[in-house]
């Protein structure tokens, strides 16, 4: 963790809920890591919510380092790569500095900032993938000739200051939750104990500090040419952009219960030290701060995402699959999400199975490599439920509904997650289908204090449970039984019959989106087959390599025309023709 | 609208034609023949003549040719029916309602009938050709009719709202996607609302506007009335400029509607002349009376012929205009608008009194433009929306809201003619004539 030691948030938790269903560990090493776990939006409906867990960056990694070790087949071989064995356009392995070759069905790439990364602190300019640690130089210039489109990207990360020297009590308290909810479906209970996250704000001091240290702003020096990005600008884009505002909330995040460094969420900057210091000490409660590390900003290489399949396979190279920040995102989940993605059609493709997608309709993680490879990134793409046309569906508290059986038939799902996931359908299901059965005259239920028409209509329990007005609770003070049905049954059967409405438009947009572009294409396709296409739209074509309509219809300058000339032709190729 | 409705549609061109061919496509299309027709499914591809009834009264309809296509044998490729009646507007009327009537079933978007055979794969690669460059001449028009409805300012307004809306998902979205970054506060839940009742309050008014001009695209109803005798259908022959209608001395000659399409200097009017509303025991003229009084009530303006040999209408309301007949045999009451069918002067009066209250009807023409039932629908997708939203903010279900924010914004995306990405393959289809 390079970054902000919390995982989750608004829609970052989503992707972590299904990373977990899919049984990646993200979930479930957070479970054992985190020291404070908060449901952001908790006031508001399931699909708004999302669960972030502040995380012992030390226990995180012990975690980890642990589960992996368990894995029988898996080998751990710490190395430099500097390049890919690649051979006609395929990649059958890397080869490492000291000169080894390490052989491989399928490479996955996820070099994160270390592509050629360049930290800038004010004027100064130093070589690394991240604070104290050698980029990969010669990876990148590999890649690069291989032919893959570079762009630059940046990001940033604000000083880590020591806690001993904050006057942390007279500060406004963050506290987590007071009944903590774990990421993973199979974690039943958290044992680590809980801390509390405090709130300062920057003053009309620490803008005045920052404003006259612009000059040594490596953004305004020009010395940074990559894109950062929008949504977490560094305290001097926010002064500059936001001069108005007399003061921004900063969150001091302690990094782990037994550790004295404290993230302040919020100031991430690439100041000179002496700026940084000199701001920090104009906050409440930081006044004799000290810094154990200073922040910086780092740029570093990324490929086109539109270079990629959506299995993550790059088209430029085959066997090589690429995951996280060298696709343009940005966050841990963002990176893990595409790592499970990539890791599955890495062990497809060596082992010679179908490759998989993800839809948009299936999960955000569908979403985002939907947007990554038809629109490509401009900034360094992070999730946010917006981007979904399907938030309603793509709930946190839904997440293995809709990817468990999807893991469970690619075989990457263990047999306790499995037999886990049937026991909470199975009542799930049972429990719709008995409220869809169980009913009441308008009279017996108005008896109840529920305010519905008096016009001789039954209605179904999920009939009452769809009203804003009723929750399960009513329904068992009606039907006493019901009292039996599980808490994470309730839950789910609640939440689709409120939005039942929704769900039901969203689900016919679904099926029609499927019924229109679904039928495949293949990727070696040779357009100038097609009669009736122009030129340029073949071009574009021939360079996409779409997999499906969906995504021809995604490739920029398509046309009316050009849609129904592949149409048809893809459904002659169904009819076998 | 599901992909899986049974549609269906003429097939004919609306309006007066001997016969009228209605095409039904989809999984209920043989069932409908069925209760159409009390008989089982024919044969496919085999043209059989059917009578046909009301499902609900039994009251027989007509009698038709009907062909019954299985699919995936069929245009469509999926079951379809043909049903050949005969064209009076009566019995094309009453079938389409019937349709309508049945579950799972409605009438066909413009286009969904090739769009559902190009789903079932029905075109081979010439063939799609061919379509690709319809739809490119129909996008071109498209184009051009957008264009034109930006300069007639309903593509800028539609812009103006579009640009509203996105500032009230801008507000929804921020609160449900960073409310943990503290500077997003609920405070913008009560802007966005109030901007959202701004906008709503602005589409309406633009709405009632359009459903006024589209009213006068379709043609301003004018129903002549008075009592029997009163001369209403020669005031109708005259302003038709012919005889279409007996003119007698004797009361009651007119018996049923008559009516005519007529230009009045760039105002299109439908002029209809009715019977003398009096007590009869005649049943037919009695029938006419009855169809008289349902035009009176449904028309635009009611032209209420009084004279000095027949007893003056005691019913009246504020669309009536009243006019002295006869002036030349009968002095008017001073203040009453009078003619004479002597005095031409006296009619030009009286159309150019028709014409000023057709166009005081419209609005002040500037929004004359969106005339097009099209845009209306979106509009009153959008409102419908838009009310919901406001209850779904007050409730603070803002998940919810957004989904109501989509919506208005494919609706609005609609009518200044640019689309978002799920309707724009509708959109495409929704270009080809219904029933092709």
């Amino acid at each position: 963790m390079s970054c902000n030691p919390a995982i989750g948030g608004l829609g970052k938790g989503q992707i972590v809920r299904e990373i977990d269903a899919l049984d990646g560990l993200m979930g479930r090493m957070a479970d054992r890591a985190g020291i404070q776990f908060r449901v952001l939006n908790r006031s508001r409906g399931p699909a708004a919510r999302g669960p972030r867990a502040q995380i012992d960056r030390r226990l995180y990694q012990k975690a980890m380092q642990t589960e992996l070790a368990t894995y029988p087949s898996l080998s751990i071989v710490v190395g430099m790569v500097d390049a890919l064995v690649c051979e006609s356009g395929v990649t059958s392995g890397v080869r490492l500095d000291d000169g080894r070759d390490l052989m491989a069905g399928a490479v996955v790439l996820t070099a994160g900032t270390f592509l050629r990364g360049v930290i800038h602190i004010g004027r100064k300019r130093i070589v690394a993938g991240r604070v104290g640690e050698a980029p990969a130089e010669r990876l990148g210039q590999n890649l690069e000739a291989l032919g893959f489109p570079v762009g630059r990207l940046k990001t940033g990360t604000p000083a880590r200051l020591v806690r001993r020297t904050i006057d942390w009590d007279q500060l406004e308290r963050q506290p987590g939750d007071s009944d903590p909810e774990p990421f993973s479906f199979l974690t039943e209970t958290l044992s680590t104990p809980q801390v509390e996250c405090r709130i300062t704000r920057t003053t009309v001091g620490t803008h005045e500090v920052i404003r006259e240290s612009l000059v040594d702003s490596p953004l305004r020096t020009g010395a940074i040419v990559g894109h950062g990005p929008r949504y977490c600008p560094s305290i001097e884009d926010k002064v500059s952009r936001f001069g108005d505002r007399d003061g921004h909330q900063v969150f001091l995040e302690p990094e782990g219960f037994d550790t004295d460094l404290v993230y302040p969420n919020g100031v991430s900057t690439s100041l000179p030290e002496s700026a940084q210091e000199r701001f920090m000490r104009t906050m409440p409660g930081l006044e004799r701060v000290e810094i154990a590390r200073y922040g910086y900003a780092i740029e570093y290489d990324y490929f086109d995402p539109r270079g990629l399949f959506p299995t993550l396979e790059s088209k430029i190279v085959g066997r090589l699959f690429l995951a996280g920040q060298v696709n343009g995102t940005t966050g841990y989940e963002e990176a893990a999400g595409q790592g499970i993605v990539a890791g599955v059609n890495a062990a497809l493709r060596s082992s010679g199975g179908d490759s998989v997608i993800l839809e948009r309709s299936a999960g955000f993680i569908g979403v985002m490599i939907d947007d990554l490879t038809s629109r490509g990134v401009t900034e360094p793409y992070r999730m946010f439920t917006s981007r979904s046309e399907f938030r309603l569906s793509l709930r946190a508290d839904n997440a293995d509904l809709r990817l468990t059986p999807f893991g469970m038939r690619l075989g990457c799902v263990s047999e306790e997650r499995a037999s886990a996931f049937r026991t909470r359908e199975r009542e799930t299901i049972e429990l719709a289908q008995k409220l869809s059965r169980l009913s009441a005259t308008p009279q017996t239920t108005r008896s109840f204090g529920i305010d519905v028409k008096e016009d001789g209509v039954r209605r179904s329990a999920m009939e009452l449970l769809a009203r804003v007005d009723v929750c399960f609770g009513d329904l068992i003070r009606m039907w006493p039984d019901l009292s039996h049905a599980s808490v994470s049954a309730r839950m789910q059967v609640e939440t689709d019959a409120k939005y039942a409405v929704y769900l039901d438009r969203q689900n016919g947009a679904v099926s029609d989106y499927r019924a229109r572009f679904a039928s495949k294409l293949s990727p070696d396709l040779d357009y100038r087959s097609i009669p009736g296409l122009s030129n340029e739209i073949r071009n574009r074509l021939m360079q996409a390599r779409p997999l499906t309509l969906g995504h021809a219809y995604a490739v920029e300058g398509m046309t009316p025309a050009a849609m129904t000339l592949l149409a048809a032709y893809a459904r002659r190729v169904e009819a076998g023709a | 609208m599901a992909e899986s409705d049974t549609i269906f549609a003429l097939a004919t061109p609306p309006g007066r034609s001997a016969l009228a061919v209605f095409r039904i496509s989809g999984a209920q299309a043989g069932q409908i023949l069925v209760k159409l027709s009390g008989r089982v499914v024919p044969e496919a591809r085999r043209v059989v003549l059917r009578a046909i009834f009301d499902p609900d009264s039994g009251e027989k309809i007509d009698t038709g040719l009907a062909t019954f296509f299985e699919g995936p044998a069929s245009f469509t490729g999926e079951d379809l029916l043909e049903l050949t009646v005969h064209g009076g507007r009566g019995v094309v009327n009453a079938l389409a309602s019937i349709l309508r009537r049945f579950d799972r079933v409605r009438p066909a978007e413009p286009g969904e009938f090739t769009r559902r055979a190009y789903s079932a794969g029905k075109f081979d690669l010439s063939q799609a050709e061919a379509i690709a460059d319809l739809i490119d001449s129909e996008t071109e028009f498209q184009r051009r009719q957008a264009l034109r409805l930006l300069d007639n300012g309903l593509g800028h307004k539609a812009e103006g709202w579009r640009r509203t809306l996105l500032q009230i998902s801008v507000e929804l979205e921020s609160v449900l996607d960073f409310s943990d970054e503290g500077d997003v506060g609920e405070a913008q839940v009560k802007e966005l609302i109030a901007r959202a009742e701004e906008l709503r309050v602005e589409i309406l008014r633009t709405r009632d506007a359009g459903v006024r001009s589209l009213a006068l695209r379709n043609g301003f109803t004018v129903v002549i009335a008075g009592a029997p005798n009163v001369g209403k259908s020669t005031l109708f022959n005259m302003l038709a400029g012919s005889d279409l209608a007996i003119v007698t001395e004797y009361a009651g000659t007119t018996r049923d509607l008559l009516s005519v399409d007529l230009d009045l200097d760039g105002v299109p009017v439908r002029l209809v002349d009715t019977a003398g509303v009096r007590d009869t025991l005649d049943p037919v003229e009695a029938i006419g009376v009855e169809r008289a009084r349902s035009a009176i009530v449904s028309a635009d303006l009611v032209v209420r012929l009084q004279s000095g040999d027949v007893d003056s209408c005691k019913d009246g309301s504020s669309k009536d205009l009243t006019v002295w007949s006869k002036a030349d045999r009968f002095t008017p009451p001073s203040g009453l608008m009078a003619i004479s069918n002597c005095d031409l002067d006296s009619i030009a009066k009286l159309v150019e009194a028709i014409r000023d209250r057709a166009l005081s009807a419209v609005g002040d023409g500037s929004e004359g433009m969106l005339a097009r039932q099209r845009h209306l629908d979106a509009m009153t997708v959008s409102l419908d929306a838009l009310n919901r939203l406001k209850e779904l903010c007050l409730s603070d279900r803002l998940e919810l809201g957004a989904e109501e924010c989509r919506i208005v914004n494919a609706a609005l995306g609609g009518i200044s003619g640019s689309f978002g990405t799920e309707e724009l393959l509708g959109e495409i289809f929704a270009r080809f004539c219904i029933g092709k």
